[in-house]
């Protein structure tokens, strides 16, 4: 072992290429981790840019800045993007970077496959934009690819299938490194219901992509034979049937937005309890309920599709086994508010996005509750109110989560303390401009106005252009982030090994910035 | 641990792949599903019901068939008698053979009894809206789609439909017969 070890050292001592060499050819997990948190930082402007075009066209009814058409190319590739491109690539850098380190291993189980994975994503990202300035432009059937539409667009539309298996591809090697990490290689002594949350957060999303990211793939490799080579699943002319896309697509999506969401989870279980300086409350319910989760996500697809005209027993289903949801959910919640309770908190700007996260979360999570009654969800479906709920849970959720994380973690991965007045104005110009532009949305949508639709009806000018506003405070207080990112990894105070005063487990261990190599013996966990 | 980084590796892969497949076992599954439940049958959502079908009641059709003296030719019914609804689409065959030695051709007529049924049998498609050419001994089904009109009068509930084939004496040439044939 220790032989191994040694080699291993050496190696990288005299084969360590330089420049772009070195980032293209790692197999290091910390330079991996860096490189999916910095694509997702960039696809987080790209995409944000989207939503800020779209904001600027509903700042008054009528057409005044793009073309409709347009217009449904960036909301269908601003979705795409986000989901597929900032959120889930900042959860696989947190893995990367944190996983190994958590566990005490020296690095990922497979480091080229690592590389793979992550080198991956940039090209899928290439085809996902270049198909702007393709015929036609880029997708404009929204982010779910629904058919019709999706089997009728040009050129674009196979891109983007092929941008979609890629990034599938991605998630899987991915998923499967992260698992076998974790399965095989934690430190002696480390016992699964001894890992850190976010470990079993990630452990059990890593099984869900595996789950379903290759029923994506087989939902697109339909949509592509339908496209190319005269099958006809999905084409009604042909005997197929669209609605069974939507059954196929949401058996893969729905379990995709815990995926989205789990990972959230477990970085909001590592920083409260360090602010709060006490041990996370309830910790096998956190995993049991995560667990539970996950079980669940598999029976409530169709709640996405209660207008395609689904028999009552269907419908009842649906909504119960949602609903069903809110009870793990809300132990989580729970348990986050009872690991608060008397404990010794300060507001350094991780807790800050933390606490943030929990309130704005649970709005999110009520309002899907709403959405979850299936004689409600037929008045609401494709409403703002939709858009609404999943940018409480993606934007004050993921988003607020990977905030608090990096802000958590960015000490440790480059040994500066950010600038914390910084990291205050833009925890304060999010929350409020996030809440802004998302808040009015709920009353648009529960006065009827339509979701994917460049010009509205006058009644609902006034709540458009407050969503408006908000989103450019929103949008450009991210801003400060990127300064707050750059100056910490330049310089500032240095941060000692352990960071934060309440801060436990095995990253705490190693100084910062955490060493190339880490863990090359590994610790014993008592 | 090599070895079991391995292991674990194929059994994910292999979970992966047969997800994958699982992605279009969804396909049979749901028509399954749709086919046990009754929901979304294709059957039903094309083949709309047709409101104008007074099924309170029924007509005997019969269906008759006659050449004209010394025309060489067999002609008869598929089905002699049949009961339909008023409002129905209907499709019923008849059969003739050319018995003689050379090409010909012929022109049915039809007729009605009683008499007044003729103006509330709607046919769409006939043979006899055309000449119609048979080579020498060729044999030949011929349909003809029809609705009986719902407001036919309430006290007639039988109608004969007969169909009368005569020669039009045009000697049928084998160059003509080359054009026309392709359509029989």
């Amino acid at each position: 072992m220790s032989d191994a070890a040694h080699a291993h050292d050496d190696h990288g001592h005299h084969a360590h290429p330089t420049g772009m060499m070195r980032w293209l050819t790692t197999t290091n997990h910390k330079d991996i981790g860096s490189l999916y948190l910095f694509f997702a930082l960039f696809m987080l402007f790209v995409a944000g840019s989207m939503a800020l075009l779209i904001r600027a066209e509903l700042f008054q009814p009528g057409l005044q800045l793009v073309h409709p058409d347009f217009f449904n190319q960036l909301t269908t590739m601003h979705g795409l993007i986000m989901i597929f491109g900032v959120i889930m690539p900042a959860f696989s850098g947190f893995a990367n970077w944190q996983v190994p380190l958590m566990l005490g291993a020296p690095d990922m189980a497979f480091p080229r496959m690592n590389n793979w994975a992550f080198w991956l994503l940039p090209v899928a990202g290439f085809f996902l934009l270049v198909s702007f300035w393709l015929p036609g432009g880029a997708v404009a059937g929204g982010w779910t690819m629904y058919p019709p539409l999706f089997i009728q667009g040009g050129i674009s539309y196979d891109l983007t299938i092929l941008a979609v298996h890629i990034m599938g591809l991605s998630s899987i090697m991915g998923s499967i490194n992260i698992i076998t990490t974790i399965l095989n290689m934690r430190a002696p002594g480390l016992t699964l219901m001894k890992m850190p949350l976010f470990v079993w957060t990630w452990l059990i999303t890593a099984y869900l992509l595996i789950a379903t990211m290759p029923v994506l793939a087989g939902a697109v490799t339909m949509l592509l034979t339908d496209r190319n080579f005269g099958t006809h699943f999905f084409n009604a002319a042909g005997g197929g049937d669209p609605v069974m896309f939507q059954h196929i697509f949401w058996f893969f999506a729905h379990p995709e937005v815990y995926i989205l969401i789990l990972p959230a989870f477990g970085i909001v279980s590592q920083v409260i309890p360090t602010f709060a300086r006490k041990p996370l409350f309830g910790y096998a319910s956190m995993v049991y309920a995560t667990a539970s989760i996950a079980v669940l996500s598999f029976i409530v697809w169709a709640h996405h599709m209660f207008t395609v005209g689904m028999p009552v027993t269907a419908q009842l289903f649906f909504m119960f086994s949602t609903m069903l949801i809110a009870v793990p959910t809300g132990v989580k919640v729970f348990n986050w508010v009872a690991t608060m309770w008397k404990g010794s908190m300060t507001f350094e700007t991780p807790m800050l996005f933390a606490i943030a996260f929990v309130c704005l979360f649970t709005i999110g999570g009520f309002s899907g509750l709403v959405l979850a009654i299936a004689p409600v969800d037929i008045q609401l479906h494709d409403t703002y109110y939709v858009v609404a709920h999943f940018h409480y849970v993606l934007v004050s959720g993921a988003l607020f989560a990977i905030f608090a994380g990096i802000y958590y973690w960015l000490p440790k991965w480059t040994g500066y303390m950010y600038n914390e007045t910084l990291g205050k104005w833009h925890f304060w110009l999010s929350v409020i401009g996030m809440n802004i532009v998302f808040f009015p949305m709920h009353f648009l949508g529960l006065a009827g106005m339509p979701r994917r639709i460049p010009d509205y009806a006058l009644q609902f000018t006034e709540f458009n252009q407050i969503a408006t506003v908000g989103a450019f405070i929103f949008g450009f207080s991210q801003l400060i982030l990127l300064i707050v990112v750059m100056k910490a990894i330049k310089g500032g105070e240095k941060a000692t090994a352990q960071v934060w005063e309440g801060a436990e487990g095995l990253e705490w261990t190693v100084p910062s910035p955490a060493p190339y190599h880490t863990f090359e013996t590994a610790p014993v966990v008592k | 641990m090599a070895l079991g980084n391995a292991t674990t590796l194929t059994k994910l892969f292999i979970v992966s792949l047969m997800m994958f497949g699982f992605g279009f076992a969804l396909v049979p599954f749901y028509y399954k599903i749709c086919e046990v439940t009754g929901i979304n049958s294709g059957a039903e959502q094309v083949l709309v019901k047709n409101t104008q079908v007074d099924t309170s009641r029924w007509v005997t059709l019969e269906f008759d068939a006659n050449t004209n003296a010394g025309m060489p030719w067999q002609f008869k019914p598929a089905q002699r008698i049949m009961k339909v609804h008023p409002g129905q689409l209907v499709q019923v065959e008849y059969e003739v053979v050319n018995t003689s030695d050379r090409a010909m051709v012929g022109q049915a007529v039809p007729s009605y009894g009683p008499r007044r049924a003729g103006a509330f049998f709607k046919k769409i498609e006939c043979f006899c809206f055309t000449p119609q050419t048979l080579a020498a001994g060729e044999r030949r089904r011929m349909p003809v789609l029809f609705v009986l009109d719902p407001l036919m009068d309430k006290d007639v509930n039988t109608v004969t439909l007969s169909y009368t084939f005569f020669d039009t004496g045009a000697q049928a040439k084998t160059t003509e017969l080359r054009k026309v044939l392709p359509r029989g």
